[in-house]
């Protein structure tokens, strides 16, 4: 569709030649040192890859050991470093650089910049993050400490004082956790101002705030609250060292420290960082749900309002996750309500996008399939959170399997499948070639059927009095059946991942190849060539929309007419 | 008192889980209706007591609306995805293009804020009926202290202390009982949870949290730690035998007896006294007075040993003694490097303290 004739984009393809670095050694100084956001971006993307193979393969241990009752395959303190380093890494080394890893590549690009505010900066955030990871992980080997006590963290993922106190965690584990998480969320915050800076001040010529497309408006809403949540945990793990190396009282209540204030502070960065990790998959779809039901986004000014709702309400709920430390029922009735009313403008984003797919013409190809997946998937786990609010019935679901269901459901059955329908998305954009349609669609088909398989009937044990966190369970409970399955599930998702990377590695030597906008794309990155040159547009581009693409390929029919 | 039942398994359990989520049927008699019915599996659809109850009918109402919502939601989506699908791969045309529409969008905001209204009153008024409810004076007190990884249960109206098997009293419309714990905690955060009695209340250091229940049915049921408390918290599993008055008050009136001081086991009991058990264990009437571990003054009367790691038997408790780890990996209970004689001998002295 695109084609040379389109007065925005790289009219003149101005790639350097491949090859143009002379040695392997020029290559890695290249990326190592680049401050390009398109190259950090897709080195945070693959950061975040690597540990959501890392951080599958600890859930993969994790489900052999729950498979059956009574089950040897690992030690209880295995299985509590392998669980806690499974939570730990899914949501700080596999979240958070993945959306922000798609924001570095994707949001120049769609408001029409030739780079991120801050550069240096943001190559800064990168290795910030990336050291923090490696910290977290060289754990395994480094946090023997005294008397040969701890390994890796093996203190859940949400560390509950004063389980962390040096009473009862002895060795360097839990030191190892509070400063990689310290370390990789400098990290983030320098991403996230970044991002700020450079949707409020690099827009291109003509983009208003409200011609912005909705996924750098949610990218803004996201930044704005990872500012406000990172910071209490950052305060929270420094008063941690203090309490464990300076002689604080913070949390140790040997000396008349309160374990509850850790618990306000973990879930104040904790539930807002939910919705971090879930906007940008929102993000995502808001710009893959329109292009395959080739209609535009119903109610984008609802939709700008919702996302920014869902961040400022979001702020409001964290104690929600703690209706069982023995708040005043004023208390938990206040948290009731603000987590009900957070489902209202999520409930609104979903409804939109039906509308939006209503009266389109709907092309499922990939990206659209796993978003689609996402729709319905996403509605379940809105609805078992509705469930979960209710404090009376909370004080039996809270810390079972049921939550652990209802979470994943959230992480893997919307944020991930999002993200797989935005690599299928933008992949071509970012290689230059397509991927396979057909491995494609074996992955979404496997990984769906696993996925249900696994956390639908994971809700059950969790009804059925199954705590989580523990190593092993006893038989006669009601429960062993149901894990036997549930490990099952999680066996054919690793299977259908395993595609995925596959074809990521397959598509990129003999993948066809892509053009510039192979899916008939609107917005400003399918005007330049895939991949797009290091200054993304040779000349700079004017919008007078919000689709500035439809406006040249339909000049009988633009947007901006009805704006 | 009920351990020869204790393997007893309800049929098909996996089957009565999916039946039970879809239809949400909550009740069903597991095994033989007899006064003493062993809830081996803890269903939070079982409900055995007044809160247990109004979570229950909470929850039932919140599923019908989720439900129903779920159902109008995904009819709609299905109905979307089948009906504007793309026939024709060649057809390149362009849908007619809407923006938006603000009825519509108000209406599915207003919509879903008088749903949210209605769950939170109806929320919000069973939390007020189960956290602001008065104990009445015949309540029966005990305090719930959460250690890694066992419980201890103190009654300080009769003066006793217990560990890990909770016994209660029955209510009934005519002699109405309730019970009313403080939930504490010697070291970490656990949490006190038996569904069909209640849901979970978390016991945490420095904090003294509450939790009331009136069970309408006698039994055994079971229940396990809730909140993850170091290496052993899959092991910390609890018990509450729901008695009828008179059998409560019989177990009560056994348990403020001092340790039963038998002469044929006077070799074992001289043997626990000359060890370091007796720095961390009670048995009352004797010099163990250590408060480290769980009350052993009446060890023989319980059913399980380890916080329910294992039936309290003969053999069972022999491996414990022998080497805890074997039995509960990362108890903090050490091996005593007792000759197997000697454990032989305390072995037999435990058994004694029914």
């Amino acid at each position: 569709m695109a084609d040379s004739t389109l007065p925005i984009g790289s009219a003149i393809d101005l790639t350097p030649p491949s090859g143009v670095y002379e040695t392997w050694l020029e290559t890695v100084n290249s990326w190592v040192t680049t401050v390009d956001h398109k190259k950090i971006g897709l080195m945070y993307i693959a950061y975040a890859a690597i540990f959501l193979l890392v951080g599958g393969f600890e859930a993969i241990l994790l489900r052999i050991q729950l498979a059956v009752p009574h089950n040897n395959f690992l030690s209880p303190e295995v299985f509590n470093r392998i669980f806690t380093m499974h939570g730990t890494t899914m949501v700080f080394l596999m979240g958070m650089p993945l959306i922000i890893g798609f924001a570095n590549y994707l949001v120049p690009l769609m408001i029409g910049a030739r780079d991120m505010a801050f550069p240096r900066m943001n190559a800064f955030s990168f290795w910030m993050t990336a050291l923090g990871g490696l910290m977290l992980y060289y754990s395994f080997i480094g946090g023997v400490g005294l008397q040969g006590a701890g390994s890796a963290p093996d203190v859940t993922w949400w560390a509950y004082a004063p389980l962390t106190e040096r009473a009862f965690s002895r060795g360097h584990s839990t030191d190892y956790w509070a400063l990689s998480l310290i370390v990789s969320g400098f990290g983030t915050i320098g991403a996230a101002v970044n991002i700020i800076a450079t949707t409020i001040c690099m827009r291109c010529k003509g983009m208003t705030m409200f011609r912005m497309p909705l996924l750098a408006w949610l990218y803004l809403v996201v930044s704005g609250m990872i500012l406000v949540t990172i910071s209490p945990l950052t305060a929270a793990q420094i008063m941690l060292c203090i309490d464990r190396y300076l002689g604080g009282h913070f949390f140790d209540s040997q000396a008349g420290g309160a374990p509850v204030v850790w618990a306000h502070f973990f879930w104040i960065f904790g539930h807002p960082e939910v919705y971090v990790l879930v906007l940008p998959a929102f993000a995502i779809a808001n710009e893959i749900i329109p292009v395959f039901s080739r209609k535009a986004i119903f109610g984008y000014p609802a939709m700008v309002a919702a996302s920014a709702g869902i961040g400022v309400i979001s702020l409001s709920v964290w104690a929600h996750h703690m209706f069982t430390v023995g708040m005043t029922a004023s208390q938990n009735a206040f948290f009731v309500l603000s987590t009900g009313l957070v489902g209202v403008p999520t409930g609104i984003k979903i409804f939109n996008w039906i509308a939006t797919m209503w009266g389109g013409k709907i092309r499922f190809a990939t990206p659209m399939l796993f978003c689609s997946a996402f729709l319905i998937q996403f509605l379940f786990a809105g609805l078992t959170g509705i469930m979960l609010s209710t404090a009376p019935w909370n004080w039996q679901l809270h810390n079972s399997y049921f939550v652990i269901a209802h979470f994943h459901y959230v992480l893997v059955g919307a944020i991930v499948f999002c993200f797989f329908g935005g690599f299928y998305y933008w992949y071509p954009k970012m290689t230059g070639r397509m991927l396979n349609e057909r491995l494609g669609k074996w992955h979404f088909w496997l990984f769906v059927i696993g996925f249900h398989v696994c956390f639908d009937l994971m809700h059950i044990p969790g009804l059925m009095g199954m705590p989580r966190s523990i190593y092993t369970y006893e038989p006669g409970r009601g429960w062993d059946t149901l894990n036997f399955i549930v490990s099952v599930g999680g066996m054919i998702q690793g299977v259908a991942t395993a595609i995925f990377v596959y074809n990521l590695v397959y598509s990129f030597f003999k993948g066809e190849v892509a053009g510039p906008d192979p899916w008939d794309g609107w917005t400003l990155e399918w005007a330049t060539s895939s991949p797009p040159p290091e200054y993304n547009f040779a000349t700079a581009p004017v919008v007078m929309s919000r689709r500035p693409l439809w406006d040249l390929k339909h000049p009988e029919d633009p947007d901006y007419r009805y704006e | 008192m009920f351990g020869g039942s204790l393997q007893r398994k309800g049929p098909g359990n996996a089957v009565y889980a999916l039946l039970l989520l879809l239809s949400c049927v909550g009740h069903a008699a597991w095994g033989a209706p007899t006064d003493a019915i062993v809830h081996s599996i803890p269903n939070t659809f079982d409900p055995h007591s007044g809160p247990a109850h109004m979570i229950q009918n909470l929850s039932l109402f919140v599923i019908q609306i989720t439900g129903a919502i779920f159902i109008v939601v995904a009819s709609l989506f299905i109905y979307v995805v089948i009906r504007f699908r793309q026939r024709d791969p060649n057809d390149i045309s362009e849908p007619p293009q809407v923006y938006g529409s603000t009825q519509i969008e108000l209406a599915w905001t207003v919509i879903p804020v008088l749903i949210v209204l209605v769950l939170f009153l109806t929320t919000a008024r069973i939390l007020f009926a189960i956290q602001d409810q008065k104990m009445p004076p015949t309540a029966l007190d005990a305090d719930v202290v959460g250690h890694q990884f066992w419980w201890e249960f103190v009654y300080p109206k009769y003066g006793f202390t217990t560990a890990n098997e909770l016994h209660v009293p029955a209510s009934s419309e005519q002699v109405p009982m309730t019970t009313s714990l403080r939930l504490l905690s010697a070291d970490v955060d656990h949490s006190f949870w038996v569904p069909q009695l209640f849901g979970k209340i978390d016991s945490i250091p420095n904090q003294v949290n509450h939790m009331w229940f009136n069970p309408d049915k006698v039994g055994m049921y079971v229940g396990q730690c809730a909140q993850f408390c170091g290496v052993e918290h899959a092991k910390m599993l609890l018990r509450v035998y729901v008695q009828t008055p008179d059998d409560f008050a019989a177990w009560v009136k056994n348990q403020q007896q001092p340790g039963v001081q038998d002469p044929a086991v006077a070799d074992g009991r001289q043997i626990f006294e000359s060890q370091a058990c007796i720095s961390c264990h009670v048995i009352r009437g004797t010099p163990a007075q250590g408060k480290f571990g769980p009350d052993l003054t009446h060890f023989g009367s319980r059913d399980t040993l380890a916080s329910g790691a294992a039936d309290n038997t003969p053999a069972n408790l022999k491996l414990w003694i022998k080497d805890p780890d074997y039995v509960k990996p990362g108890s903090l209970m050490p091996a005593m490097q007792l000759s197997d004689d000697q454990i032989d001998k305390v072995v037999a002295y435990l058994d004694t303290l029914k």
